[in-house]
């Protein structure tokens, strides 16, 4: 990979309310056409990083009080949410957020409303994402609402798709999804990234899976980033396998007894 | 049995003059959680500059055209000037901004226009027509007529543009529409101006029943009950809410109101909101939030 960056986060420090810090001093670098993953556990700055990539972070009444953000080439720090999307910055948030009451077809055109398509590319970005997700089109007038958490997750994924852009941010992909589903849609993924370049930003907590198909990781803890490496390299070293992984010298015991642990809890 | 009949669809089309204004709230309310008090201070702001213009010898379609132009600013500048800057604040907030701002609008009307009551002559005839032994009001049945074509124009607002496809997005999931680079303000800007128009519509059916006057503002008041029944999110819902609260008060007042005393009419609306308040509290179409199990 020596492509350029498509996306340079330098020292980025995030502020909710004022008073609570959220991200301390994330650095990180996707390239072009690169597929790179953001690990670390629940409450370690990953979504936050994100949303201040997106810009959707000042939705929350967070903001970037520190660092810089270049997407393109461009400083994209204070730019609105709305200009990122049409500069070809898209995020598909955690929890997949479709739009519950409209149908699987609604939610792609909403997707694709920020470029101003013509009636006639609009119709054939519906039909590009269908290509990808035949689901979709098989379920295109049902409400996204009643859809299973996979499909909607593919709604959501279609939906940043259709607007071809650069980068995805992708927020928990595989959160909540059975591990068959999770697999499907990190191969589309990778399809996606090899068929059309674009280049991905993904946060998970399923370090092996993202592992798996990223080129790069960093793993963050604690509002910053503790460690990084090729994502190969990262899935070899002992500490990301026990920790991340679950797994140690012996294979895959400690994270079976750790859940076993926790559902014995949960019953008493 | 002509007499009930005559009671029922007269209390019916009265009630579409509330679902008028009801609609306004469900606009605002669904696009942005919003419940706007100020809806019916717009109402009277509306009807009072329109008489106005009317006495200052303007004709009607550039009076209406003026009125017009005034909502859409007053509606841009409250959701530029007050709501916009309260994005993200809890719906007490908003509510009480709104609040506040329906007294504002109310003394800007005032200073304008003066306090004086006015006469509004649409130039309908409200005669009697009969329809099979059935006495209706020329004036209502225009009424309905009227919001028939409201509900109708907004409907197709709502499904075959993009700007509607657009609106239901954010009245879904603000924060996905944001994501997918849905430009929330320009939404709010227009939500407000169509809230705008619509309160234009109702203020000048209103004015031309019950005369343009401060006590116009308090129609706000009925179209909660209307709201409570048919649920805040759903122009369907304004519109059937509105016609049991019409056709029950008239009802009630006809054939209750002899055995326990007059005035029922204003008070049995709201007994019938809190009976649905207890039994369906999402009303009739309020959406309720999809869940899957």
């Amino acid at each position: 990979m020596t492509n350029s960056p498509i996306l340079n986060v330098e020292d980025i420090h995030v502020i909710y309310d004022k008073v609570i810090l959220g991200a301390r001093g994330v650095s990180l670098v996707v390239p072009e056409g690169g597929i790179v993953a953001l690990l670390g556990a629940n409450g370690t700055g990953k979504t936050t990083t994100l949303k201040a990539i997106s810009g959707l972070i000042g939705a929350e009444r967070g903001e970037v009080v520190d660092g810089r953000i270049h997407f393109a080439g461009r400083d994209v720090l204070q730019s609105a949410p709305s200009a990122l999307v049409e500069g070809g910055l898209v995020q598909v948030l955690e929890g997949r957020h479709c739009f519950p009451h409209l149908d699987v077809e609604e939610n792609l055109r909403v997707g694709a409303f920020a470029h101003a398509p013509s009636r006639s590319d609009l119709q054939e970005g519906i039909e590009r994402i269908y290509r990808y997700f035949p689901r979709l089109r098989e379920r295109r007038r049902s409400l996204a609402g009643y859809l299973s958490g996979g499909e909607q997750q593919m709604v959501a994924i279609g939906r940043a798709l259709i607007g071809r852009p650069r980068l995805v941010l992708l927020d928990e992909p595989s959160m909540g999804l059975a591990p068959q589903i999770v697999t499907e849609i990190f191969e589309i993924v990778r399809r996606l990234n090899r068929e059309e370049g674009v280049s991905f930003l993904l946060a998970e907590q399923n370090a092996a899976i993202a592992l798996r198909y990223s080129d790069h990781a960093y793993v963050m803890e604690s509002g910053r980033v503790a460690s990084d490496g090729p994502s190969a390299d990262l899935a070899a070293r002992d500490d990301i396998r026990s920790f991340y992984l679950g797994m140690n010298m012996e294979g895959r015991r400690s994270f079976r007894e750790a859940k076993h642990y926790h559902s014995r809890r949960a019953r008493e | 049995m002509d007499f009930f009949l005559e009671v029922l669809i007269g209390g019916l089309l009265a009630g579409v003059m509330y679902s008028m204004v009801a609609i306004g709230f469900v606009l605002i309310f669904k696009a942005s959680g919003v419940f706007n008090f100020a809806q019916g201070s717009m109402v009277l702001f509306a009807a009072l500059t329109f008489v106005s213009l009317l006495e200052r010898g303007f004709a009607f379609w550039s009076a209406f055209a003026a009125t017009l132009a005034s909502m859409l600013v007053l509606a841009w500048a409250i959701e530029r000037g007050v709501l916009r800057h309260l994005v993200n604040r809890p719906p007490i907030t908003l509510f009480m901004a709104t609040l506040g701002v329906s007294f504002i609008i109310e003394g800007l009307a005032q200073l304008l226009w003066g306090a004086q009551v006015h006469g509004l002559e649409l130039g309908i005839k409200d005669e009697p027509l009969e329809f099979g032994g059935v006495l209706l009001s020329s004036f209502d049945l225009f009424a309905a007529g009227t919001a028939a074509a409201l509900v109708l124009a907004l409907s197709l607002l709502f499904s075959r543009t993009r700007i509607g496809l657009s609106l239901r997005a954010v009245a879904d999931d603000p924060l996905a529409a944001l994501s997918v680079g849905i430009r929330l303000q320009r939404i709010w800007g227009v939500v407000w101006a169509v809230a705008g128009f619509v309160s234009l519509v109702a203020g000048l059916l209103w004015g031309a029943r019950l005369g343009v006057q401060f006590s116009l503002s308090l129609v706000v008041l009925k179209a909660l009950p209307v709201l409570i029944i048919g649920g805040f999110s759903s122009i369907g819902g304004a519109i059937v809410g509105g016609l049991i609260v019409g056709a029950s008060e008239k009802l009630a007042e006809v054939y209750v109101g002899p055995l326990i005393g007059d005035g029922l009419e204003n008070w049995f609306p709201y007994v019938l909101a809190l009976l649905f308040l207890l039994v369906r509290p999402a009303g009739l179409f309020g959406e309720r939030a999809i869940e899957r199990v």
